[in-house]
Parts: structure tokens; C-alpha cells; sequence
């Protein structure tokens, strides 16, 4: 099987990637290991974000608080490409049928968003995410892209430092192929699950960055992981910042809006990292209930939690038995976003010429430390586009070349190696509930030299755990318990990164924040990590930030 | 909390190759969700337990199955809500009129096949503006109510025609074209109108209202579907004995406040349609020999001015 352009992933970046690579006329297929509208872009709530010339607003301004809300990590390149494309994409969103919010004249609805100066955040009420991928969803049926729905990748095929395709699985039947591509666009999400508890789905498990890793590709910046200041305490469900843009509260167990202190300019919409040090100071201070704050709605008025925050009104109910309009919500900080990934450039190129990325599992990168909220579903729209267009542009000078079957054979080796392992052994379950638990003690809001010491000394134990795992299903057809085995070493690669990109950074910037270095080090510490893997070894690199026209200031909300 | 789950399972590399129960007993927070107790499964007693899930918080859609006898989503669905203190029992099964490829994965291809069918995406007509097309909040709000479908499947599912003919498009997909029609942006109206009056179209709903019963996110299908059939009765494609039946039913109760038992059928298959009219004459004739025939005279209903003042307001 060959494709010009094979997409891995049919999220919100995948998916448009396709589209726009199905446009420039070359061959695509989409591989997925889920069908397209069960990818976890349909948990986005909150909006997206763009700057309209035709309100007074300007792409500079959109750059500014890009900039400033990642806490100067990001390449100033990069985020004024986002910000000057956004206008146009959510146009095109909108003239594909996306059902966005109206103000009183039918034009286009705002909300206000955190880190933003001015309300630029184009919604469907609080489902957003959904809506975006339901439409992209139905443009990809119009234009007829080949879609392999339920197919597991497995490795990437890279010859002479080249990418040529993939080895995939077809989870229905077990089979297992070669897939020839002159270009992969990686566009497989996040890693939430490395963390317990996340507002990740069970499927975010970082499967892309753990094989453009394991290929040579470079992954930057993999300590900056966003910690979501309002996620519910049962299951780690979010709950949108769209409630504090449409004015919600944060109060503490003295009713008090503790966020006047902390940002007393932008509050409750002070950028996410901010936000989460704020509540978690509160609550290991003593001001909390039960590990939360609280998030107050009460005064927003039914209607607007009605026509707005539906949602997540519905999910207080089901999920913490609380009525949003009569009564505050508890809520904690909880892992939520991987701010670095798979270090690409501006047009989704990684290190390896043939292999892209785009959306949450690139970093290219637009959100540096910190990413606002409503920039994510900006950046896979953007930047899937813009690999769609690279990568189909490349194609049409590049060749197919053979595929060694041999490649093939080791992967049903590998496979046959995890059946075949003693069943008195652990299965993937306990290891990765150990990781998750060690990273969210010791990844989360405030990070130590010892906490993370110990992180890794942990996963070098969950590694060797992971050598004799127990893979009970010995079956061919929808082998669940394989999959999800083969997930747990991809996140267990990644969990690794985190951590050893976390201890070189001797600093506190964005959402990496260090107790024994509490302050933000621009002398010494304005690049970017980067950690890749060399004949088995671990190297760690850095590269400068990309500044163009905002120089560093002190950060304040 | 102690729950026995009683789980059906299929395994398709079985040589016997057919469906069982395997009940599980284990104790469980009292909070917990169907889908908690499921993983549970999975990740401690018994790791060939197949399901699909992911978001846990009703958005994905793909956790969908019958519970108790109901379609539902998993994850949503609390087990202290299913079980009380004389049975602590919980049955779980895949969803119906889909086929099963394993435990509790069905196989969605009809499912998509479906909703492909109907052409969803936007059809308007020239070329887009520079800007933003116009449209008004009020549209939009109407929009996000469809919209809001997660395509679990739960409605197709329970569908009471379904289980009987697999020609029927279904509630999703029928919402999904309401979506479009409903849409102002969309010029497509009279073609998608046109296919939705075909047969396995809006006329086939029996209005049994299981759709409108287990929708996790409040959709409505069988609203959308009667919507619908108004806008086809509007763009005066009225030649089906749908709308036939429909017009005589509330011609009956305007002028009679009763329906017409004997004379509706002939309306609906249209008085002048002979081949049918003759087809209907067999089974009459069976009907009136056992004295179950409706009469040909047609009293009216006593209170037919008040019903007759409650069909105006109505039409208000």
C-alpha cells in the first residue's frame, strides 16, 4: 500500500492536514486508531482564537499575549504565523459550516479567554472542539480521503536517517502491513495519560512523539505540561475556562476571590500557569476543601449557563453531583496539556527529512511554557494546514522507495515476544497507574530537584517492569489489552523525556516551576531542551528563542 | 460497594463462536460508573474484557451500550442508579441492530454508512463572502441542539424500526440531515428534503420516542424528524402515504374531533390509488367477517367544539 501523504492521527490537525494535502492533488490516507470523531479534540469546550481586522483587533496584539502567556519560551517566528493565519481559519471553519456563536448583528460571537487583553475567542457554547471536528469530519467523507479507521502504528520505516512510511496494524483482525509514504504527518495528540488524574482521554498516550523519538526526531521542551486550573476532582473532567470568561469566580473555603492578590489586573483570566500556582498555594496553605477551590457560577444566571456553558453544566451534575447555577463547583489543578512535542519548524518539518508534525504532539513551537487556552484548536487548524501544504509539495519531487519486509517480521516478532511472556507477571494496568501517580506527585504545579530525582529512578523501575509485562488476550481480532500494552512503552519513553528535561532546566518559566529555583533566568535559560535519542543514548541540546520584535519583560497579570 | 456485572461476551475467534454471559463480582467506590467497573474489569480480573472508551466524560461517543436493557453511554451512567438494596446486579450488553465483532464492540460501518448517505456538509450555494456568512444567534442555538449529537449510536440502537428493517435510515442520520436543512447557510433544501421523503426516510419513524428516551446528550431525533416531515409538507411534496395520512388524520380531527378508522386508510393510499385500494380489500373483508371492521358511518365526536377550539389554538 502507498500513499503520497499518509496522516497519523484524524483529529483536528490530522484531519485538516489531509484536506489540505487532498487539495494540492497528491495521494493521502489518514491513519486512525480511533474513527475521526472519537479523537480526543472533541474535548475541547472553550473556543478559539483570532484576531479580526473588521473589530479593531490586530494580529500583533494576539502575538503579544502569545508571547507573554508562554512566558518568552516561544519563537516569536512561529507565533506571528499563527496569529496573522488564525483570521483566515476560523473564516474558513466558519464557510465550512461550523455553527460558531452570534452576536445581536449575526456576525461572529467573542468570549473573553485567559491571558488575553481583548475578547477574541470565537465558540460554539462550551463544545467547541466538537463542533470544529464533526464539520472537518464531514468535509473529509465530501472529499472522499481514504480513512483506515481502528489501524495501530508501530513503528516508523526510517532508511539512511530518511522517513518512508510506517508499519501499522489493523486492530480489527490483527494483521499487520507496511504502508510506503514520500511523507508522514504525525498529528497524534497528546500524552495525558502519562499523568493520573488528566482531562486526557484514555487514547492520549503519546504514541507519535514516543516513535519520531525512537526514529531520531528531536522532542523539545517536554517539561512544560500544562496543569488546567479547573478540572473536577472525581474523574479529572475539565471544566472550561469559558466559565471564567463568561465571569466565573475562583473562591477559596473563606468565599473569598483569592485571585485579586495573585493577578489582580486579569484575575480569574490571568494565563493557566498563574492560575493553577495560584490555587495550589491555596490549597496547600489550608484554604481549600478536600484538595479544591472552588469555581463560582452562581451569579452568571441561567440563562447564560444555559444558551453557554451547557456542558459543562451537565458534567458538574453527572460527575460531582453539583447544580453549576445553585451551588460552587469544587475544582483542582490537573494535567491537561503537553506543551512541547516533536520540534518542528514553521511548515511542520521535523529533523527527519519525510516526517512531520502538527497540533499537540508538535512543538514548533507557538506556546512555549505556557499555552493560552483557545490557542490549541488555533494551532492544529494553522499548523496542520501548513504541513498538509509542505508535505504535499515535497511529494511531488520525492519517489517512493522499497519497503524491507523484514521490517514487517520484526514487529510480529515484538508482538509474539509480549503474547508469549509468563502469565504469573503484571499486567499494563498497575505499571502505568504507578507512573501516573509518581508523575502527577512529582511533574505537577511545583517541582523539586529530589521530587524529580526520584520520578526517574521510578521509571527506570517501571522500564524493567515493563520488560516481563503480562499480556492476557492471546487473540488476532480487537486485542484491547495489546494495544493498550504497546501504548504503556510509548508513555513510559515520554514520561522519561519529561522528567530529564525537567531536571536540565534550572529555572522557573511557564508551567515549569522549580522551589529551588523559584525565579525566571533569561541570562542563562531563554532556549529551548531538546532530547533525542542517538544509538540508544539520551542526547540533550539546546536552541535559542526565537525573538523578533518583543523583547523579555517581567511577567504580571 | 459490592456489583456483579453480568457482561455478554463474544469471542469471533471461538471455534463455537457464540455469545455468553460471564458474570464478574467485586466491590466498587459507591460513586462509580458503569465504565469505572468495566476497567476495573479489564485492568484487574480479567484483561480479555473488550470494550471501546475514551473521553470518560460523555463527548467521544464511544462508550455506548445497553445497560439494564436501555442504550447508554457508559461513562455516564452511575451504578448506584441501576442497582438498589435487593439487587445489586448490573447487566451489560453490546448495542442492538449493529453487528458484534467482539464482546462489546460492534461494528459501526452500517452506522457510518448511514450518516454518509445523507450528504452532511454544507451545500451553499456560490461563492462564500470575504467575511463571515450572516446568520442569526437564534439559528445557531437551534443548530447547537443537533449538533450536539456525539453519533454514539445509542438512539440507532433502541430503535424500535430498526429492529425490523434495516432500510430505515435511522434517527442519527435522519437528525444529521435535519442539521442541514435547518442550516441557513444551506442551499440544499429541496435535494436533501427530496431524500428524506424517499422510502427508509422521515415516513418510516413509528414515533416511539425510545430515541428521544435514551439520547445522552438531550438531541431529540425523533423531534428532528418531525420537523422534517413539516418542511416536506411545506415544499408541498405531499404524495406519500406519510403525508397522506398525516393530512387525513388532522382533516378527521378538525371537522369530527375522531379519527376516521374507515376511511383513513383509503386516504392514506389515496382514494383514487385502485392497485391499493384492491390490496386493502382482502384483509378488510377478513376484519368485517370477524365483526372488527371500523364502520363506514362516522359519528361525531360529543365534545367536537372543544376539540375543534383546541386544533385552532394549536395551529396558532
Amino acid at each position: 500500500m502507498e500513499y503520497d501523504v499518509v496522516v497519523v492521527g484524524a483529529g483536528l490537525a490530522g484531519m485538516r492536514a489531509a484536506l489540505a494535502a487532498k487539495n494540492n492533488g497528491v495521494s493521502v490516507a489518514v491513519i486512525t486508531k480511533v474513527h475521526p470523531v472519537r479523537s480526543h479534540s472533541n474535548a475541547a469546550q472553550g473556543g478559539i482564537n483570532a484576531a479580526l481586522t473588521d473589530r479593531g483587533d490586530t494580529w500583533e496584539d494576539h502575538a503579544f499575549d502569545t508571547i507573554k502567556g508562554s512566558d518568552y519560551l516561544a519563537d516569536q517566528d512561529a507565533v506571528e504565523v499563527m496569529c496573522r493565519e488564525a483570521g483566515q481559519e476560523v473564516i474558513n471553519m466558519e464557510h465550512m459550516g461550523v455553527i460558531f456563536s452570534r452576536d445581536a448583528e449575526g456576525k461572529l460571537g467573542t468570549r473573553a479567554f485567559g491571558g488575553q487583553r481583548q475578547a477574541r475567542t470565537f465558540f460554539v457554547a462550551d463544545f467547541t472542539g466538537q463542533a470544529l471536528l464533526h464539520v472537518l469530519y464531514e468535509q473529509t467523507i465530501k472529499s472522499e480521503i481514504n480513512v483506515y479507521e481502528e489501524w495501530f502504528i508501530l513503528s516508523l520505516i526510517i532508511n539512511d536517517e530518511k522517513c518512508e512510511g510506517l508499519i501499522i496494524m489493523d486492530i480489527k483482525s490483527g494483521k499487520i502491513e507496511a504502508l510506503k509514504a514520500k511523507a508522514v504527518i504525525m498529528a497524534s495528540g497528546g500524552l495525558g495519560r502519562i499523568f493520573e488524574p488528566s482531562t486526557n482521554a484514555l487514547i492520549c498516550t503519546g504514541d507519535g512523539m514516543a516513535l519520531a523519538y525512537r526514529g531520531g526526531a528531536q522532542l523539545m521542551d517536554m517539561e512544560m505540561v500544562q496543569y488546567h486550573p479547573t478540572t473536577l476532582k472525581s474523574n479529572g473532567a475539565l471544566m472550561s475556562e469559558g466559565a471564567r470568561g463568561e465571569g466565573a469566580y475562583l473562591i477559596n473555603a473563606n468565599g473569598d476571590r483569592f485571585m485579586e492578590t495573585y493577578a489582580p489586573n486579569m484575575k480569574e483570566l490571568a494565563s493557566r500557569d498563574v492560575v493553577s500556582r495560584s490555587e495550589q498555594t491555596e490549597i496547600n496553605e489550608g484554604r481549600g476543601v478536600d484538595g479544591c477551590v472552588f469555581l463560582d457560577c452562581r451569579h452568571l444566571g441561567e440563562k447564560v449557563i444555559n444558551e453557554k456553558l451547557s456542558q459543562i453544566k451537565e458534567l458538574a451534575y453527572d460527575f460531582a453531583n453539583v447544580d453549576m447555577t445553585k451551588e460552587p463547583v469544587p475544582i483542582r489543578p490537573g494535567m491537561h496539556y503537553q506543551m512541547g512535542g516533536i520540534k518542528t519548524n514553521i511548515d511542520g518539518e521535523t529533523k527527519i527529512p519525510g516526517l512531520y508534525a502538527a497540533g499537540e504532539v508538535a512543538c514548533v513551537s507557538v506556546h512555549g511554557g505556557n499555552r493560552l487556552g483557545a490557542n490549541s484548536l488555533l494551532d492544529t487548524l494553522v499548523f496542520g494546514r501548513r504541513s498538509g501544504e509542505h508535505a504535499s509539495d515535497r511529494t511531488k519531487t520525492e519517489r517512493f522507495s522499497s519497503i524491507d519486509s523484514k521490517l514487517i517480521e520484526d514487529q510480529k516478532t515484538l508482538i509474539q515476544g509480549l503474547l508469549d511472556q509468563p502469565n504469573d507477571s503484571e499486567m499494563f494496568g498497575s505499571i502505568r497507574l504507578d507512573m501516573g501517580k509518581t508523575m502527577n506527585e512529582h511533574l505537577a504545579v511545583f517541582r523539586t530537584q529530589q521530587g524529580m530525582e526520584t520520578a526517574l529512578t521510578k521509571i527506570s523501575e517501571l522500564k524493567n517492569r515493563y520488560k516481563t509485562v503480562h499480556v492476557p488476550d492471546k487473540g488476532k481480532v480487537f486485542n484491547t489489552n495489546l494495544i493498550f500494552t504497546l501504548e504503556l512503552g510509548f508513555m513510559l519513553d515520554c514520561a522519561e523525556s519529561i522528567v530529564i528535561s525537567g531536571l536540565e532546566r534550572k529555572e522557573s518559566r511557564g508551567a515549569h516551576t522549580r522551589i529551588d529555583y523559584p525565579d525566571r533566568d533569561d541570562n542563562n535559560w531563554l532556549k529551548h531542551i531538546l532530547v533525542s535519542l542517538k544509538n540508544q543514548n539520551k542526547i540533550i541540546e539546546y536552541q535559542d528563542v526565537k525573538i523578533t520584535q518583543w523583547e523579555t519583560q517581567k511577567r504580571t497579570y | 460497594m459490592e456489583i456483579e456485572l453480568k457482561v455478554k461476551r463474544f469471542d469471533p475467534e471461538d471455534a463455537k463462536n457464540t455469545p455468553y454471559f460471564k458474570g464478574y463480582k467485586f466491590d466498587i467506590e459507591e460513586s462509580a460508573t458503569v465504565l469505572d467497573s468495566l476497567i476495573k474489569i479489564r485492568e484487574e480480573i480479567d484483561g480479555t474484557l473488550t470494550f471501546r472508551c475514551s473521553c470518560r466524560s460523555a463527548i467521544c461517543g464511544s462508550c455506548a451500550m445497553v445497560i439494564n436493557g436501555q442504550a447508554g453511554l457508559a461513562c455516564n451512567t452511575k451504578l448506584l442508579d441501576l442497582t438498589s438494596k435487593s439487587s445489586n446486579e448490573v447487566l451489560i450488553e453490546p448495542v442492538n441492530n449493529l453487528p458484534i465483532i467482539k464482546d462489546l464492540v460492534a461494528d459501526f460501518k452500517p452506522f457510518w454508512n448511514k450518516i454518509d448517505a445523507t450528504n452532511p456538509w454544507l451545500q451553499p450555494n456560490g461563492t462564500p463572502p470575504k467575511q463571515e456568512y450572516m446568520a442569526s444567534n437564534e439559528a445557531m442555538l437551534n443548530l447547537a441542539n443537533v449538533m450536539a449529537c456525539i453519533m454514539c449510536g445509542a438512539c440507532v440502537s433502541d430503535c424500535t424500526v430498526l429492529n425490523v428493517d434495516s432500510n430505515f435510515l435511522g434517527p442519527a442520520a435522519l437528525a444529521k440531515s435535519y442539521r442541514f436543512i435547518a442550516d441557513p447557510r444551506d442551499d440544499a433544501d429541496k435535494s436533501r428534503l427530496s431524500e428524506m421523503n424517499e422510502s427508509g426516510g422521515v415516513w418510516d419513524c413509528t414515533r416511539c420516542m425510545q430515541c428521544v428516551e435514551v439520547c445522552p446528550k438531550g438531541v431529540d431525533p425523533m423531534g428532528k424528524i418531525m420537523e422534517t416531515r413539516e418542511k416536506i409538507m411545506e415544499a408541498g411534496m405531499t404524495n406519500t402515504f406519510g403525508a397522506k395520512h398525516a393530512t387525513a388524520v388532522s382533516n378527521h380531527i378538525e371537522h369530527s374531533g375522531r379519527i376516521d378508522e374507515f376511511r383513513l386508510p383509503l386516504q392514506s393510499k389515496g382514494i383514487f390509488n385502485f392497485k391499493e385500494i384492491i390490496k386493502l380489500m382482502l384483509p378488510g373483508l377478513r376484519f368485517a367477517l370477524k365483526k372488527r371492521a371500523p364502520s363506514p358511518f362516522h359519528f361525531k365526536n360529543p365534545n367536537q367544539t372543544f376539540v375543534k377550539k383546541l386544533f385552532k389554538k394549536v395551529e396558532k
